[in-house]
């Protein structure tokens, strides 16, 4: 056998794109049960439907590309971004609903820029948001959380149905999420709301606390596995803790919430832990990727106490992305043997 | 336990050491033949100073250093140089390079050795010739001339020993085994060293907890010594010297200083040894703890390798199949690097062979995309961004890779190691540090390019400029020159009169020219007259002369009754002639000043000139008639000759003769009758 | 006061212009004096990047003459010496686009250096002339030498020599001046290497 001219390392670490992408899947898991349980399986039709057309999509545009197709669908990074467009999605949304936000994920926001590795911004969140303001109605339109009303949540043939026609096909329930409720409330106490609304539950919204605990879990499975490190999303936690502890006004009618309540509120963990921690759209250095984390954090309670959305995991990540250059450019570490660091690009172009 | 600080970064990649380190070091022979690179260190190559043909012992110098940086190699056993050339040396490139042959004779013969009992008492300065003339160069990889990093200069105030014994990287025991078995050696080395270094606070030996029978073995030789054996925990890249540094002292080596900035010498276990055997035996560096490991080898283990055996020498002791193998490195799976083939030899800084299967190391897969995962920033031993450099590498932006301390990479690969996406990283940055060398120099030279350059346009202009001034002055020389006066004209306007006269006067009879010029004379002083009478007397001299010579050789010539007498006689005659000439001409310039005081002395010479004109004339009618008739009786009795022998030897050309000898014949017969006639 | 200039809208006009002018002309010519740039610092800039074989490709008679050439608005790609890194340093410096190298002017090669074949020099000295950096030794009937490590490999001797005994020789690499390439971007890997398990 002809000896290779090769340079070092030789050796190599187990790990991979693949086994990390597949580690994210993995940990969505929990969550995506919970949210199962809680809010119907219209979050299983989301996400199945999410992969076929970005398995479509990403096959296409390697195609157009002339790429060898299995390796790069093998490193599922595809996958990835249908699985957390999925989940972010409202339960149960119509085929074309996730076709264009899926589509338009995996064609515009991430391969107009190159692929994977090299798409400033998030694709999924990318996908969210032109949804978002494209379609604001599909997308609040929320399925009530099991527990806030008689009857179940949707079950597989419904959650098919309204993939393929519509929810004017369901006989679905549908109500405001807690954060549209504290958003909206402008005379009753915190206390006095959680009572006059079935969706709130112990600290948060019924069901929303027990998925993003689940999320939680799931993220502290990844951090194990050294997935990602623990800067960006554990600061984007303590500053959503923080500002919210500052505005929290004990309860009031012009409370902003509990910081518990914005913990485990809408997308707050899984946002943090699957969303925050994209490697691709975040700064690099770990000083760099706490500013990230911590900026979201601010930006987040910012846009829910007084944004036109109730919710702003996507907004507040997108912006953050347009900033992570600038953080590179400035937390730049202190190489062995510097006195200082060297920031010395001048012009920093 | 002494506190030990941590690095950042660093990677836990699989030991893989129990392979080899479960058999004690066995000694691997004499190979058929030995190759000596004459560069196994940081530096200026060694020069040979053998021959091809001469007879080695054991140790004796094969090439000597050359400069301070550089130290000589040595014949590891005795033998016949039989070569001096090219050949394939242990280099990531797989080029050549000049190196020494040495055919073993096997009879291992030592050159003298002297070894120096108490080290104590011997200068510093003659142990560090001794350490430098053995050539030991750092024997952990790099191969630095050891001599010269114990010359530490005045200033650096040296607080801190330490012997590196941490051999961090996966597969190579060698260093654990010359700590198990040469503990001793070690710390006597470590003596030397001290006593050289003189460190102010410690002497620390520092060993991964990987090694525990190392440990245990250095522990007990080092009793009461004051040598601290130093565990600390395993972790990859822990053995690099700045590493090492920062576990057991916490300080870090400012980037482009040297450890002894901060106070630190450090060196390594095998150096140490190395160190030791010089100082004490003598023995220069010819031999090395070498771990052969890898599945593609049967039996994995240590040897003491001569300096200068082939690879393949090692390989097939070990049962190695190449079928097998997919790649051979020299050095350790982290740093080390492939071989092409297995020629090459062993040198100073081959700590190991490590031959892999395919299913140990399978090929690189092609790399992925990066995803920024900053997986390989949390492996770097030294804080840097290995992402953003991968960027700007592919990118080219050199500046920026220098601000991001490219330069500061140990090339460790721990982040190579750790990328999911598989990406070279390593090489990125072998190649982009190549690149920015390169600019560098590039810069040097076009900077120097320049000033040449420049100082060549200097030069020129400088020189036309010059040139330039010089003709100006010439011109103005002569424009000032010709606005002096009248007076050069005039001389000018003479000297072309003068030459037109002369012109004039050749063309003119001489007898004009004559009159011409004693009419020039006119205005001439009076001291031309005896001069004119001195010419007058020089000429009737000479003419006595010649006269007295013609008669001689008329005299011989009727002697030996030639035809040519008449001819000498006419000749005689003339010369008398002549000679009457000039002696009336001179008895009538000795007259004319006395006759005619008064009258021009010019004129007279014009009609003197003028009747010696009739006289000539008159004279050279006969004259020219005898010579010719001279002549022709000459030809005539060589062409009788010539028709002579011609009739004789019976040639074509004899009727042609005939003509011509009665056409003499008929000329001499008219010349004769006109002699005649005018008689 | 303003019923003045009410009646008088042209005249107070400049004369109120004149006011203006006068301060701030005396501004202008005192920041002129003040912060006087010594000659051309964009041409010292661009001649930083050249590379100095004063070769004479780019058919200006040396870098410094093509710089300022380029500071003027000439195009950045006629370099083939320095070739793509000069022209994207260039085009970095100047904020242009970089354009390929301008193949009627050369072609980026290998890095040279001039070679007398010594046996064949008769000495015309006819090189030294035309060597831009004074990089060959000799004299008149004297054997000429290069001096390998000032020669900027520009051609320009190789000419004039009436024997042709001048080579440009390429630099030959060393184990020491040696070093790995660049790996092959990962975007080159294309659908026929799919599977082979050759690393980019």
């Amino acid at each position: 056998m002809a000896l290779l001219k090769i340079t070092s390392p030789h050796a190599h670490g187990p790990m991979s794109t693949a086994r990390v992408m597949q580690l994210v899947m993995l940990a969505t898991v929990p969550g995506v049960i919970t949210l199962s349980y809680f809010f119907g399986l219209g979050v299983i039709s989301n996400i199945i439907f999410a992969c076929i057309v970005a398995l479509l999509a990403e096959s296409l545009v390697l195609i157009l590309r002339k790429k060898p197709l299995q390796f790069y669908l093998g490193d599922c990074s595809a996958l990835v971004t249908a699985i957390l467009l999925g989940i972010a999605m409202p339960p149960g949304s119509p085929w074309w609903l996730i076709m264009v936000g899926v589509g338009f994920a995996i064609l515009i926001a991430k391969h107009i820029y190159g692929g994977m590795g090299y798409n400033p911004f998030n694709p999924a969140m990318v996908g969210y948001v032109v949804l978002l303001i494209s379609y604001p109605l599909e997308m609040t339109h929320w399925a009530a959380p099991l527990g806030s009303f008689e009857g179940s949540t949707p079950g597989l043939i419904d959650a098919f149905s309204a993939l393929l026609f519509g929810h004017e096909s369901v006989d679905a329930v549908t109500m405001a999420t807690p954060l549209d409720l504290l958003k909206q409330n402008n005379s009753l106490l915190i206390d006095d709301l959680w009572l006059q609304n079935p969706q709130f539950g112990r600290w948060a919204g019924l069901g929303w606390e027990w998925a993003n605990l689940a999320f939680l879990a799931g993220g502290l499975f990844l951090l194990s596995q050294r997935v990602f490190t623990w800067h960006a999303p554990i600061s984007m936690l303590i500053s959503l803790t923080i500002m919210s502890l500052f505005f929290y006004d004990n309860g009031s009618s012009a409370s902003g919430g509990s910081p518990l309540f914005h913990l485990l509120s809408g997308a707050t963990m899984f946002g943090a832990f699957f969303i925050v921690t994209d490697p691709v759209t975040s700064a690099v250095s770990n000083k760099g990727r706490i500013i990230y984390g911590a900026s979201i954090g601010v930006l987040l309670y910012l846009i829910r106490s007084w944004g036109n959305y109730p919710d702003a995991i996507a907004f507040s990540v997108l912006l953050m992305n347009f900033a992570a250059p600038l953080l590179d450019y400035y937390t730049q570490p202190r190489t062995y043997g510097h006195q200082k660091k060297a920031r010395n690009e001048g012009d920093g172009k | 336990m002494r506190k030990v600080w941590d690095i950042h970064g660093g990677i836990h990649p699989q030991q893989n050491k129990s392979q080899s380190n479960q058999h004690a070091i066995v000694s691997a022979g004499i190979p058929d033949q030995l190759i000596f690179p004459l560069s196994q260190h940081i530096g200026a190559p060694a020069a040979p100073i053998v021959e091809v043909g001469q007879r080695v012992l054991k140790g004796q110098t094969l090439a000597a250093a050359k400069g301070f940086v550089s130290v000589p190699v040595h014949a590891s056993t005795s033998g016949e140089v039989i070569a001096i050339e090219q050949r394939v040396i242990p280099h990531p490139s797989g080029m050549t390079a000049p190196c020494i042959i040495v055919k073993p004779d096997g009879r291992d013969e030592w050159i003298t050795l002297s070894g120096i009992g108490d080290f104590t008492t011997v200068e510093k300065s003659v142990l560090l010739k001794r350490i430098g003339d053995s050539g030991i160069a750092g024997m952990g990889g790099a191969g630095f001339p050891s001599a010269v990093k114990l010359s530490t200069r005045d200033d650096h105030n040296i607080e801190t020993l330490i012997i590196n014994g941490t051999e961090c990287e996966p597969y190579i025991t060698a260093d654990d085994l010359l700590m198990r078995e040469r503990a001793d050696e070690i710390i006597e080395g470590s003596k030397i060293l001290r006593h050289l270094i003189n460190p102010a606070k410690e002497v620390l030996i520092g060993v991964e907890d990987n090694k525990p029978e190392a440990i245990a073995a250095l522990q007990q030789a080092a009793e009461g010594s004051g040598i601290d054996i130093v565990p600390f925990p395993t972790k990859y890249p822990s053995g690099g010297e700045k590493q090492l540094i920062e576990i057991l002292t916490g300080k870090e080596v400012p980037c482009g200083g040297l450890p002894a900035d901060v106070g630190i010498v450090c060196q390594n276990i095998g150096t140490t040894v190395a160190i030791y055997r010089a100082v004490k035996f003598g023995e220069p560096l010819i031999s090395r703890i070498t771990t052969v490991t890898g599945y593609a080898c049967k039996e994995q283990r240590n040897f003491e390798v001569l300096l200068g055996s082939p690879v393949s020498f090692l390989l097939d002791q070990c049962g190695f199949s190449q079928e097998d193998c997919t790649r051979l490195i020299m050095g350790g799976p982290m740093m080390g690097f492939t071989l092409e083939n297995s020629d090459v030899p062993v040198v100073k800084t081959t700590n190991c062979l490590l031959a892999p299967t395919r299913e140990e190391f399978p090929p690189p897969p092609p790399a992925q995309a990066c995803i920024r995962c900053g997986m390989c920033a949390e492996a770097c031993p030294v804080s840097l961004l290995p992402q953003q450099l991968y960027w700007f590498a592919r990118g080219k932006e050199y500046e920026k890779l220098e601000a991001h301390n490219l330069m500061d990479c140990i090339e460790c690969g721990a982040c190579s190691f750790s990328c999911p996406s598989n990406i070279p990283l390593v090489q990125y940055y072998r190649a982009s540090k190549a690149d920015i060398r390169q600019q560098k120099q590039d810069n040097i030279k076009s900077d120097q390019s320049k000033l040449r350059f420049e100082a060549r346009q200097q030069r020129l202009e400088r020189e036309a400029i010059e040139k330039e001034a010089k003709r100006k002055a010439r011109r103005e020389k002569a424009h000032a020159a010709s606005n002096d006066g009248s007076g050069k004209v005039d001389a000018v306007q003479a000297a072309i009169e003068r030459a037109r006269a002369k012109k004039e006067g050749q063309l003119s009879d001489p007898a004009q020219a004559a009159i011409e010029k004693a009419m020039a004379r006119r205005s001439g002083t009076e001291a031309t007259a005896p001069r004119d009478k001195a010419s007058l007397e020089q000429a009737v001299a000479s003419a006595e002369k010649r006269l007295a010579s013609a008669s001689e050789k008329l005299a011989s010539a009727e002697q030996e009754g030639a035809d040519t007498a008449a001819a000498f006689r006419v000749a005689v005659d003339k010369m008398t002639a002549k000679l009457e000439q000039a002696k009336t001409a001179l008895t009538g310039f000795v007259e004319a000043p006395v006759t005619n005081t008064d009258s021009d002395p010019a004129q007279a010479a014009i009609a003197r000139a003028m009747a010696n004109r009739q006289t000539q004339e008159n004279l050279s009618e006969g004259d020219k008639l005898e010579q010719t008739i001279a002549s022709l009786e000459k030809r005539l009795l060589k062409a009788r000759d010539k028709l002579t022998t011609a009739e004789a030897a019976g040639d074509d050309n004899a009727s042609i003769m005939a003509d011509a000898v009665t056409k003499l014949e008929g000329k001499l017969a008219d010349a004769n009758n006109q002699r005649a006639n005018k008689a | 006061m303003i019923e003045l200039i009410n009646q008088h809208p042209f005249w107070s006009a400049i004369i109120a212009l004149l006011i203006l002018g006068f301060p701030f002309g005396a501004l202008l010519g005192f920041a002129a004096i003040k912060f006087k740039t010594e000659g051309d610092p964009i041409a010292d800039q661009i001649e930083e990047l050249l590379p100095q074989t004063q070769c004479g490709q780019c058919s200006y008679p040396g870098c410094r003459p093509y710089a300022e050439a380029i500071a003027n608005g000439e195009a950045i790609n006629k370099c083939p010496p320095g070739g793509e890194t000069t022209i994207n340093a260039l085009a970095d410096l100047l904020d242009v686009e970089a354009l390929p190298l301008d193949a009627e002017h050369g072609e980026e090669s290998v890095k040279t250096v001039a070679f007398i074949r010594e046996a064949e020099c008769i000495g015309c000295t006819k090189c030294i002339q035309a060597c831009p950096v004074d990089a060959i030794l000799g004299a008149a009937k004297q054997m000429h030498t290069v001096i390998g490590s000032e020669c900027t490999g520009c051609d320009l001797c190789v000419e004039p020599c009436p024997v042709d005994c001048i080579d440009m020789l390429p630099i030959e690499t060393t184990a020491q001046s040696w070093s790995w390439n660049l790996p092959k971007p990962v975007e080159d890997i294309i659908a026929t290497d799919a599977g082979t398990g050759v690393a980019a």
